[in-house]
């Protein structure tokens, strides 16, 4: 009951705030509403019996992935005349990509109603073993079977980030960087000197 | 506590249902009492530390000074700017104050005595502390204000950097426990020294992390040496510059909250949770929550130390910190930990 009860909650709620996302005039209102959508597929996942699943949902995309999308959202100097007329413009490949999406997901509704390809299906994954925790089932299928794909991945984002570092990176000249470790190193002896001028001669140092 | 509701002769659902009530309310008021006394002794350990008196008028030594601020805050009127997003503006310190409070129901007072006993405790403690940003930034942004939003960029860069460095931290706890259960990981640290010495801190490759972890800390709530996003110098009060009464009081509750959080942490990560320091049998009378209490109280104690001696860093200096100290550093523990986890067959 209880459960049927959050599904149906979580399940209403990710919907409606993902029209909200779409349909909000204000683009800092919209990647709100995006973030609350995250929260309700965690939601669904914990549900599912997924916590893991979901709680890397909430850390990598509500934590990291949509603070930076409100960072560069919150920045925009918002034109909302401008933003229609793209609107209209832009509406013809709207409603084209909109009806694909649709048909996809009709066809494959369909498609599984019909009868299955075993593909996808929960009998060709391992089912998780007794008695361990699904962080830890996760991880012993990652590590063992899944080893060279998760590298894979993993070295695949390596890449992406130096990439990206070589791309944008550029020295300036003329920039008087701190040093710490210099300034750490510095003694009383290095940075001072003791004089006594003659009155009137002045120092050169 | 369920079992003895329904001892009382209530369904299983009902019994649930009241005792995670009641759980609730055992947790969240004595924690919002205990940052009005915090508040207090924060103000008292500056002033002894600057040679003042501190508050000292309302109540016996001024015990009462955050309950008559908190009555003064209570009476003063709502101001929404006239340019602020309304809505948001609202949603700002409640989002803060909501965060600061969630994330105590994973943390173990005694053994058994935790409200939420999930297996993902401490990554459910990742996500909400990540939560704990958008109070800020919606209210930063929310404002419509030169200063506020400075704030808010602020904190969302200094947050992000931050976090990277407390979760190879927190995976080094983890790996060396073998949990994300934050009770399993207090039960871990039973007798990790020597078997005599309760807490992660005594173990060589954690202290360095630990000390990594206070650092980062004071960075995730916005303390000094930290506390750029209020620095006062440069940007009047920060993203509360344009908050009164209430909204501004729940900012306050909310911030201390997150910092006596982080303390919690800190306590049962590495200091023994609600274990006694030390494993003799008398000290074993003392009941658990008093001793996780007592830990909470020092490293509180460290965080107002620190507020009350270190500069404020530069930003530059502190996304330097983040970036290219912690981080490397951090990512080295946990190749050093897991590979001697490995080299001697912890878990084999």
């Amino acid at each position: 009951m209880i459960q049927a009860f959050a599904f149906y909650l979580f399940a209403t709620l990710m919907i409606v705030s993902g029209a909200v996302t779409i349909l909000a005039r204000n683009p800092v209102h919209s990647v709100l509403w995006l973030i609350l959508a995250f929260f309700n597929a965690a939601g669904l996942m914990v549900l599912a019996g997924a916590e893991f699943i979901a709680m890397l949902l909430i850390i990598v995309y509500v934590g990291a992935v949509a603070v930076l999308f409100l960072f560069v959202v919150m920045m925009l100097d918002i034109d909302f005349a401008e933003l229609r007329a793209g609107f209209i413009r832009n509406a013809p490949l709207g409603v084209i990509l909109a009806v694909v999406l649709f048909v996809e997901l009709f066809v494959g509704i369909l498609v599984r109603s019909a009868g299955d390809m075993a593909i996808g299906t929960a009998g060709a994954a391992t089912a998780v073993p007794a008695g361990l925790s699904n962080t830890a089932a996760i991880g012993a299928l990652l590590y063992t079977r899944y080893l060279f794909v998760f590298e894979a991945a993993g070295f695949i984002l390596l890449v992406a980030m130096i990439g990206a570092i070589v791309l944008t990176h550029r020295q300036r000249s003329g920039v008087r960087g701190q040093n710490i470790a210099k300034q750490i190193a510095r003694r009383p002896e290095e940075a001072t000197i003791n004089l006594q001028p003659e009155v009137g001669k002045g120092v050169s140092l | 506590m369920t079992p003895f509701f329904q001892g009382l002769g209530l369904p299983y659902e009902w019994a649930w249902t009241i005792s995670t009530i009641c759980g609730i309310l055992l947790i969240a008021l004595p924690v919002m009492l205990s940052v009005a006394m915090v508040i207090y002794v924060d103000r008292k350990v500056w002033a002894a530390m600057a040679l003042r008196r501190g508050p000292n008028v309302v109540g016996p030594f001024g015990l009462l000074q955050s309950f008559a601020d908190g009555l003064k805050v209570f009476l003063q009127e709502t101001i929404i700017p006239a340019a602020a997003n309304k809505g948001l503006f609202l949603i700002g310190p409640i989002v803060t104050f909501t965060v600061a409070l969630l994330a105590w129901a994973v943390i173990p007072f005694n053994s058994g005595a935790i409200l939420a006993n999930i297996n993902v405790g401490l990554l459910y403690i990742l996500a909400i502390s990540s939560l704990g940003v958008y109070g800020i930034v919606i209210a930063g942004w929310s404002s419509n204000s030169k200063y506020p939003f400075f704030s808010a960029m602020r904190a969302s860069a200094q947050m992000i950097s931050y976090e990277v460095s407390i979760g190879f931290i927190l995976i080094c706890v983890v790996l060396w426990a073998g949990s994300f259960n934050l009770n399993d990981i207090v039960k871990a640290q039973h007798g990790h020294g020597f078997g005599f010495i309760n807490g992660f801190w005594c173990n060589p490759l954690l202290f360095p992390m630990w000390v990594m972890f206070l650092i980062s800390s004071m960075a995730e709530t916005q303390r000094a040496p930290f506390d750029l996003t209020e620095a006062e110098s440069e940007l009047v009060a920060g993203y509360q510059t344009e908050y009164s009464s209430m909204a501004f009081a729940l900012f306050w509750l909310g911030e201390y909250g997150n910092v006596l959080m982080m303390c919690a942490l800190n306590a049962t990560l590495f200091w023994g949770g609600y274990l006694p320091p030390l494993e003799i049998p008398v000290l074993y009378l003392i009941p658990g929550w008093i001793w996780l209490i007592l830990k909470i109280a020092f490293g509180f104690f460290v965080f107002s130390w620190v507020k009350a001696t270190v500069p404020r860093y530069r930003y530059d200096q502190l996304m330097r910190l983040g970036w290219k100290i912690f981080l490397p550093v951090s990512l080295l523990f946990v190749f050093l930990v897991s590979g001697y986890l490995m080299a001697t067959g912890h878990f084999a």
